[in-house]
């Protein structure tokens, strides 16, 4: 054995400044390289940025993100500078995207110092876990889980969302700028939201702190009132 | 029944399933070469819509004349072409005529695919016929006076039409002779890779001069002379690397190429892909590329270029190198590059504004991406850092100005 090790230990000092010179001029092999065209939206790590319309990748269900990458390849849900850039990569590699995100754990920024009055904050957290049973409307914590957290595998968590976030998806929704898969249950959730409801939630939502580290209820363990095309039973 | 045929039954039978199953090979074959040939001649970018069925039409494509929707494709015998007979769709692909002799509109490629042999028509024609059938109704075109009109085509047809299948050059080897077929015929590469007139028109004497694809704002560069995208001085392995992965170590396909080379290119075989490289480097042989010239440093311009080379070296650098070079294939050069250097500023602009990520294909699975500026950099520094890398490194561009810039802003993504 000994006898070849000078001979290895001659090879690799000849393949090392070969291979290092050589990697200095490939781009890294790695999926945070490849998704260096995300990073100046959704920050590096996914941990988003100081524009409040753009949202934190990081930690979110990778079924969830799988499902919005295709959904904007696709042109169901719509921001042309996203649109656009996704258009040819196909499913697999969106798969790996979406996973790459979903396992990062950036810290969180802290919570907004709400701006609502108490009333409104009440109102909000009355909406997110009771729902109005009166309109028919559910409780966002039945699919959302009763921590926000989300669910396996493509219910998001709603906690570290800004305010302008989540009311501009709310009313994407409500417009049709954005669908996911039919049966679309948050279509229908957000049409029964009023303005008010809208902007209530989101006060709300965005004052509370998120936990560090997501925890997603287990795959059909919430109560789901309305059927989602994008969860599987 | 006679028992001499009783016995001789299991003798039929067998005889009939060895024809039963040379007809389906032959039969699979056929489907498997029309598919192929379907994807070289990149149908479904037209007539599939998004999220739509496969070839059921529906597309809408936009030209200065107002918009076309594409047909339904499919074998439904009501709203798809199922009643078509092999003979009609030849004459559609050879001739642009429907069944019933109307003119079909120059955007369905037929001006290129008259090149097409009968027996690949037929071919494309079988495996159509084999697909799922899909019932949807085709959509009227919303055009506009007088272009509604189907009989002013006819003027279009005198002008920009030469029927004709194509006719192999003597001369030259059979490969190049294929990768012409291809290029000239199904591959419709001059549809966008020609200056496209005010008559909606691409004239035979400019093919493959390259021109801006109307509403689209990408500039599709020439493909024979050197000057602007020639492939004169590319390898032959550059040019398929190019063509079928999308990534070279020349460059990297974006915007409406990325889309060529997502549903069509990237399904080509080896052998086709390399005649149409040999044909595309002997289209560009014989012009070579300016020198260089050294730009002129007016105050103005040294300023801008000033201005460029610190954006260049905080956003740019990371990726395409301080010197240029890039990190082939993956990261493009940027020095010495034909595509950034044309007349035409439109493409650089556009990449600058938008990012983009070549296609994902066999050969090039998880692409590197570049991010889009346009959120982040001013009319202004977006036209100093593209006049910087258009006249760095030996390249000859011409600066670009910040009107430019802020044109392009407006351009449709997708
Ligand atoms: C120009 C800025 C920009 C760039 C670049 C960008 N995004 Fe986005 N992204 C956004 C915005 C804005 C939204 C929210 C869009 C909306 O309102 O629906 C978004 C939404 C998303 C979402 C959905 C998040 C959620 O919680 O629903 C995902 C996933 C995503 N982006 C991934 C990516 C990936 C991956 C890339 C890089 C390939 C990328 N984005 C590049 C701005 C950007
Ligand atoms: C019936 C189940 C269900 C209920 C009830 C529900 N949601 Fe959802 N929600 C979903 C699903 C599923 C998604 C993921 C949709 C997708 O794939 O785009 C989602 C996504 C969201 C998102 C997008 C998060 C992001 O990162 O972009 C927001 C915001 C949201 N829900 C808010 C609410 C609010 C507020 C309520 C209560 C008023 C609510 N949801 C009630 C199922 C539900
Ligand atoms: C660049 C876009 C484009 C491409 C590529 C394209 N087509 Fe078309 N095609 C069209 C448009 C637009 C029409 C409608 C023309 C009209 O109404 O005059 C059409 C019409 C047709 C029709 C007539 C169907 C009917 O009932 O109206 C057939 C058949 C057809 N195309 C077959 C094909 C085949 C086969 C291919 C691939 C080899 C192909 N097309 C590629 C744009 C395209
Ligand atoms: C839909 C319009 C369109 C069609 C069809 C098209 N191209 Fe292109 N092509 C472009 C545009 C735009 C560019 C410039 C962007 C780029 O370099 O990727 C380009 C660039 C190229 C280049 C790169 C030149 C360089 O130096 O960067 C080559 C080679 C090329 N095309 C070959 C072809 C071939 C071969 C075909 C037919 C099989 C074809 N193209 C069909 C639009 C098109
Ligand atoms: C994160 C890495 C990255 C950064 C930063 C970046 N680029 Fe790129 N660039 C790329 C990639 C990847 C491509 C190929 C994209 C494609 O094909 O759609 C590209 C393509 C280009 C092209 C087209 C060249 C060709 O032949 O494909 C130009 C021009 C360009 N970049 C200019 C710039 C400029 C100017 C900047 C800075 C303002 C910049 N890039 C910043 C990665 C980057």
């Amino acid at each position: 054995m000994h006898r070849f090790l000078p001979i290895f230990a001659l090879l690799a000092s000849i393949a090392l400044p070969l291979g290092t010179s050589q990697a200095q001029e490939r781009a890294p092999d790695t999926m945070a390289a490849r998704v260096l065209a995300c990073a100046s939206c959704h920050g590096a790590e996914g941990e988003g940025t100081s524009d409040v319309y753009f949202p934190r990748l990081a930690g979110k269900p990778a079924g969830y993100l799988y499902n919005q990458l295709v959904a904007f390849r696709d042109g169901r849900r719509k921001y042309p500078p996203m649109n656009y850039l996704l258009e040819f990569l196909p499913d697999d590699y969106l798969k790996k995207i979406a996973e790459h995100f979903a396992s990062l754990r950036p810290p969180f920024p802290p919570p907004a110092i709400p701006s609502a009055s108490k009333e409104i904050l009440a109102r909000g957290e009355s909406i997110v876990t009771q729902g109005d049973s009166q309109r028919g409307l559910p409780a966002c914590a039945s699919c959302h889980g009763p921590t926000f957290g989300g669910m396996e595998p493509a219910i998001p968590g709603l906690l570290g969302l800004r305010a302008s976030y989540i009311s501009a998806q709310l009313g994407g929704w409500r417009y049709g700028t954005r669908t996911a898969a039919a049966p679309d249950c948050m279509q229908i959730v957000a049409g029964l939201l009023t303005e008010d409801d809208v902007k209530a939630v989101a006060a709300y939502l965005s004052s509370r702190p998120a936990p560090s580290d997501p925890s997603f209820a287990k795959q059909g363990s919430l109560p789901m009132p309305l059927a989602c095309g994008s969860e599987p039973h | 029944m006679p028992r001499i045929l009783n016995a001789l039954l299991p003798v039929f039978a067998v005889l009939l399933l060895i024809g039963a199953t040379k007809a389906m090979a032959q039969d699979a074959e056929l489907l498997k070469k029309g598919e192929y040939l379907a994807r070289a001649g990149d149908c479904i970018a037209c007539h599939t819509a998004r999220e739509g069925k496969t070839f059921a039409g529906g597309l809408p494509m936009k030209t200065p004349f107002g918009t076309l929707y594409t047909s339904n494709i499919t074998p439904d015998p009501q709203t798809g072409i199922g009643m078509w007979t092999s003979d009609q769709f030849f004459q559609m692909m050879h001739n642009g005529r429907f069944p019933d002799g109307g003119l079909v509109y120059p955007a369905m490629p037929f001006a290129s695919y008259t090149k097409v042999t009968r027996e690949d028509s037929d071919a494309i024609y079988a495996y159509l016929r084999s697909i799922p059938p899909v019932k949807q109704r085709n959509r009227e075109h919303d055009l506009k006076f007088p272009f509604n009109n189907r009989s002013l085509i006819l003027g279009w047809r005198t002008l920009f039409f030469r029927e004709g299948e194509y006719k192999p050059d003597a001369t030259k080897s059979a490969e190049w002779n294929r990768g012409a077929y291809l290029v000239e015929g199904l591959g419709h590469c001059g549809m966008c890779h020609t200056a496209i007139n005010a008559l909606g028109g691409s004239s035979d004497s400019q093919a493959f001069e390259g021109g801006l694809i109307p509403m689209q704002n990408w500039y599709a560069p020439s493909l024979t002379s050197n000057k602007e995208a020639g492939l004169g001085d590319w390898t032959i392995e550059e040019i398929t690397d190019y063509l079928r992965k999308g990534v070279s170590k020349r460059g990297a396909v974006y915007g409406p190429m990325a889309e060529v080379v997502y549903n069509s290119l990237q399904y080509l075989n080896d052998d086709d892909t390399r005649a149409m490289a040999i044909y595309l480097k002997g289209l560009a042989q014989g012009t070579s590329p300016e020198k260089p010239v050294a730009p002129l440093p007016s105050a103005e311009s040294s300023l801008l270029l000033s201005l460029g080379k610190q954006i260049y070296d905080r956003e740019c650098a990371s990726c395409h190198g301080a010197e240029g070079l890039g990190m082939p294939p993956h990261y493009p050069p940027l020095a010495g590059n034909q595509s950034i250097q044309m007349v035409s500023a439109v493409n650089a602009i556009r990449m600058v504004l938008n990012g983009g990520y070549p296609p994902g294909t066999a050969g090039n699975p998880m692409p590197y991406g570049m991010p889009p500026f346009a959120h982040r950099l001013s009319d202004d520094e977006i036209a100093a850092v593209v006049t910087y890398i258009r006249t760095s490194w030996g390249n000859r561009g011409e600066p670009v100005s910040a009107r430019q810039a802020n044109e392009l802003r407006a351009a449709t993504l997708n």
